[in-house]
């Protein structure tokens, strides 16, 4: 079970430029739970995963991990509790390095580095078998330079390096929006099978409100730094869309004045 | 080229061969841009000059020497991540620091080491003519510091310690204390620098003061040369390539100040070693440019 607790996050505190990113914000994800998270631009979605990532330190207020407070944890530490698909496909990998040593890097999370070599020949197995229920062909491609690789290839191989090893929650950034429709959806579909198989505690930060309705259990709203709107169970089944588009509007007091939201 | 001479050259390849596998894990492997070595190669000379000339046994000092630098290095890290003083400006801090502390350590200038046993002393009764007896001592330690980087950067750590250089966001979020993982790579890097710093003054007879003055440039020239003959695919052939360009290009300073055509001196070496970088750095731009006008025609 993952706890935020009355987190603030300011940004350029004390200057003319001062915003709350994050307005004493509540929420409480039971384990096992999907939350997809929407919101218009700097409505705190991605402040809100970087603050349980431990990328961005919050002004008060806690963040407990199953009972733990990891409110003062670095980056690194609570690694071993929260993994992370980035919304960029570069940010998630090594491009210098190869496939298996990405993979060898990932399946290092949460456990102690030492002096073994990082690829070894029962670990290759591993990384192959993984690899190949990808579907995608890499399986003999474990000695290729990440780089090379397409972006949707790139985003899938994230995936699986971020449950390689078991978390408490994972942290998905909006992690198709760099992909093409097509590639996006395979992606999406990969999500929904490893989430499923491994009942993985899952916070997905989205731009589309249909990915938002049509994944996940459950859906959080976000506007200046606050949830306004928080649907599960039977009500969200019926929800349609347009609904929410018309509380995402009702919410911001006018009119949207682009479609992107309604067409993503 | 006499024999002599090219001995002389392969001698001074292997041993800033130590540097350029110092440069390649601070610029290629964690991308921190350090100037320290400037400071550490002379450092390393001075601590295992002193050490020796009062007595001291030279392998012990020589391990001193190399503690020396890595603790030079490991004050450029600490000021890089913990005080979050710019890379590049935190090693010229460490570097014009040294140049006051090598002069205390030695007390003076400069340090002879005249008639001193050194490192390479037990190895005189092997019946090797004098010429080659440190190159082949060098080329044995350079096999094994090779194969003992390859070893360290192919672990669990210093897979790491890759990742730092090339994405530390996600080296962060894979479990990486990237902070540390500078501090122990920037104190690698200069452990070496200081072991050669140490050999250095062994061979020549002493510990300068100056001896350090460019010394990143000559290893960076190095690493980029290695670059350019031998691939980068794996770590060894990368580590092997420093070893090789730090060979090549004292084979080319050796050749170019032996052409009496050219006219070149002694004293030239420091210009022809930062124009070899110059054009090294910049070949790849040019290449492009020459190609967007060839193709714009």
């Amino acid at each position: 079970m993952i706890r935020v607790e009355d987190i603030r996050v300011t940004f350029n505190a004390g200057s003319a430029m001062e915003t709350i990113a994050l307005h004493d914000l509540q929420l409480t994800i039971p384990a096992g739970e999907f939350v997809t998270v929407i919101g218009s631009n700097g409505a705190g979605k991605s402040t809100l995963l970087n603050v349980i990532a431990g990328e961005t330190r919050c002004d008060s207020g806690r963040i407990l991990i199953e009972e733990t407070d990891v409110t003062g944890w670095s980056t690194a530490r609570r690694s071993a509790l929260v993994a992370r698909v980035f919304q960029d496909p570069m940010a998630g990998i090594c491009e210098n390095l190869t496939l298996e040593e990405n993979l060898a890097l990932a399946s290092s999370r949460g456990c102690r580095r030492g002096l073994a070599y990082a690829v070894d020949y029962d670990r290759l197995d591993e990384f192959q078998q993984k690899i190949a229920q990808l579907g995608l062909g890499l399986d003999t491609r474990l000695n290729d330079r990440m780089g090379l690789l397409s972006g949707g290839q790139r985003q899938a191989v994230s995936l699986m390096m971020a449950t390689i090893n078991p978390m408490k929650i994972l942290l998905l950034d909006e992690h198709t929006a760099a992909l093409d429709p097509k590639t996006a959806a395979f992606v999406m579909a990969l999500t929904d099978r490893i989430v499923r198989e491994l009942s993985l505690t899952t916070l997905m930060v989205t731009h589309s409100m249909r990915q938002a309705l049509d994944h996940g259990d459950r859906t959080v709203m976000l506007h200046e730094g606050r949830v306004v709107l928080d649907v599960s169970g039977n009500e969200r089944r019926r929800m349609k869309v347009e609904e929410l588009l018309h509380m995402f509007e009702q919410i911001r007091g006018r009119e949207l004045d682009d479609d992107k939201l309604l067409l993503g | 080229m006499s024999l002599i001479a090219f001995l002389g050259a392969i001698e001074a390849g292997l041993l800033f061969g130590l540097v350029a596998l110092g440069v390649f894990i601070s610029f290629r492997i964690l991308d921190f841009p350090d100037l320290t070595v400037d400071g550490s190669l002379p450092l390393g000379a001075a601590t295992a000059a002193t050490l020796i000339v009062s007595g001291v046994d030279p392998y012990l000092a020589t391990l001193a020497a190399m503690f020396a630098g890595a603790l030079a290095g490991l004050v450029t890290a600490l000021l890089n991540v913990r005080l979050g003083i710019l890379h590049l400006l935190a090693s010229i801090l460490t570097m014009i620091s040294l140049h006051s502390i090598n002069l205390r350590v030695m007390g003076k200038p400069n340090q002879a080491l005249l008639g001193e046993a050194t490192v390479f002393t037990p190895f005189e009764g092997l019946g090797l003519p004098f010429y080659a007896l440190t190159p082949v001592c060098l080329l044995v330690l350079l096999v094994l510091v090779v194969w003992l980087v390859n070893r360290f950067l192919t672990s669990e750590i210093g897979l790491g310690m890759r990742a730092t250089g090339a994405n530390p966001r996600m080296a962060a979020a894979q479990g990486i204390e990237t902070g540390r993982m500078k501090m122990l790579g920037i104190a690698l890097s200069n452990g070496l620098v200081g072991l050669a710093g140490a050999l250095f003054a062994q061979i020549q007879g002493g510990a300068d003061i100056t001896m350090g003055v460019g010394v990143i440039v000559v290893g960076l020239a190095a690493v980029i040369l290695g670059e350019a003959v031998l691939s980068t695919r794996t770590i060894l052939l990368a580590a092997i390539g420093c070893v090789f360009g730090s060979i090549l290009y004292r084979l080319a300073v050796a050749f170019a100040l032996n052409a009496e055509v050219l006219g070149l001196q002694a004293q030239d070496l420091k210009l022809i070693t930062a124009l070899l970088v110059v054009l090294a750095m910049s070949l790849p731009t040019l290449r492009r440019r020459w190609h967007n006008a060839r193709t714009r025609r």
